[in-house]
């Protein structure tokens, strides 16, 4: 019989959710905006303009009403853990297997502080570049360059992440992880061979 | 068990790398625009083939719900106010006016350029010499079909040199996304001067605000002298 171990909390995997639909509807209205040709077919720019604007804020608002509501002893565990990275995780990045890892590895934990700065970053340079239409104490010339720079560097992780997550045969399991919270013990022992599951 | 002893171990590196990406970040507001326009001037050449951006860098912005179109057929340009002759011309009598060219960049207030735009259109001195304005008229009021956009010049900033009625873009007719069929292009003020689906154009004793100066944008919108910036 299969056995399954539980990698991922209730709280992680509403934040994971959270954070994707956030995103995915920031990208697709961003990209009305961005895009001349969806520009032109979608037209209504001040509508789109402000379902953009009011989803940035609802997205991160979200992820901090889900933190601080749900388990938020686990949420800082984890972020310890993705805050520290052993000799294993450099040998891992350097692309040297196998090399045993803890229950992210160290691509994981980077994706997720990557994603976590960016984030940061998309909610200041939004609230500019709104604030800024509206008041020039608010406009830098750089803030367009920096915020269309953010979306290609996310749009860069999500599709390496997509891959691995849905595409990639021997690591797609992991989308069972996040979404029912439990992971083939088989699996995690050679994925996450420093991992205790509790 | 207890969380000291699931705690992970290694170096605390995730947090320099958040860090210093949101600090990195931040920093390019002061320096984003000058590197990234040096990276598209030294990949010029290249750019011409191989477009780096969408659509060579255009964005698209319009203040209503959707952008105008026009019909070729009952389409005019009307010159009107303080004028002697008010004019209302169609496609073919702005064609048969002399056709001015040139290549010029184009600059967005929010941040955004697009380098060497080839325009093909006519001069305003031309529509105005067949229109005669008034010794009292001292601006000029242009009209889009975008309701309720419009926005002023005085007359001397409308007969600089490279200020045309475009009604060609990089020798195509202007395309709807761009203001067809016509537009005003100034390149030394910011895009919001630069009226798109242009279909009046008065003759005014003075500037009023437009559009954009409404909403607290400059008069003047000289590049990189204006709307907060250079100052």
């Amino acid at each position: 019989m299969t056995r399954y171990v539980r990698r991922f909390s209730r709280t992680e995997r509403v934040l994971h959710w959270a954070n994707a639909i956030g995103f995915l509807l920031l990208l697709a209205t961003g990209l009305i905006l961005y895009l001349p040709s969806l520009s032109v077919d979608v037209g209504r720019r001040p509508l789109i303009q402000s379902l953009h604007f009011w989803s940035g804020i609802g997205w991160v608002a979200v992820l901090v009403l889900i933190v601080l509501g749900g388990d938020r002893r686990g949420i800082l565990r984890t972020a310890r853990e993705v805050d520290r990275f052993d000799r294993d995780d450099a040998r891992w990045l350097l692309g040297r297997r196998p090399t045993p890892q803890d229950r992210f590895n160290a691509g994981q934990k980077l994706n997720t502080v990557l994603t976590a700065a960016f984030t940061l970053l998309f909610l200041v340079s939004g609230l500019l570049l709104w604030f800024g239409e509206r008041d020039t104490r608010f406009r830098f010339a750089s803030t367009v360059v920096l915020h269309d720079g953010l979306m290609y560097a996310a749009l860069v992780l999500l599709v390496g992440h997509l891959y691995l997550a849905v595409i990639h045969p021997t690591t797609r399991h992991a989308l069972r992880g996040i979404t029912l919270g439990t992971v083939r013990e088989d699996w995690a022992a050679r994925h996450h061979g420093k991992w205790k599951p509790q | 068990m207890s969380d000291s002893t699931i705690e992970p171990s290694g170096v605390k590196v995730g947090r320099g790398v958040f860090l210093a990406t949101v600090a990195g970040g931040l920093a390019s507001l002061y320096w984003g625009r000058s590197v990234w326009s040096g990276i598209s001037s030294a990949l010029g050449p290249v750019e011409s083939h191989i477009p780096l951006l969408p659509n060579g860098g255009w964005r698209i912005y319009a203040v209503s719900g959707s952008l105008p179109g026009f019909d070729p057929a009952t389409w005019r340009l009307d010159v009107a106010g303080s004028v002697d002759k008010p004019l209302s011309l169609d496609l073919g009598a702005l064609r048969a006016l002399p056709k001015a060219e040139q290549v010029s960049t184009f600059h967005c207030v929010t941040g955004w350029t697009v380098r060497n735009v080839t325009w093909g259109g006519v001069r305003i001195a031309d529509i105005l010499a067949a229109a005669k304005p008034h010794a009292s008229a001292h601006a000029l009021r242009f009209v889009s079909a975008e309701n309720p956009y419009d926005d002023y010049l005085t007359l001397e900033q409308a007969s600089l040199g490279d200020v045309m009625l475009a009604y060609e873009m990089n020798g195509k007719p202007l395309s709807r996304a761009h203001g067809a069929p016509l537009r005003l292009v100034i390149p030394d003020m910011y895009g919001y001067k630069n009226v798109k689906w242009l279909n009046r154009i008065e003759l005014v004793p003075r500037e009023a605000t437009g559009y954009w100066e409404n909403l607290g944008y400059d008069q003047d919108a000289w590049v990189g002298r204006s709307n907060g910036y250079g100052s």
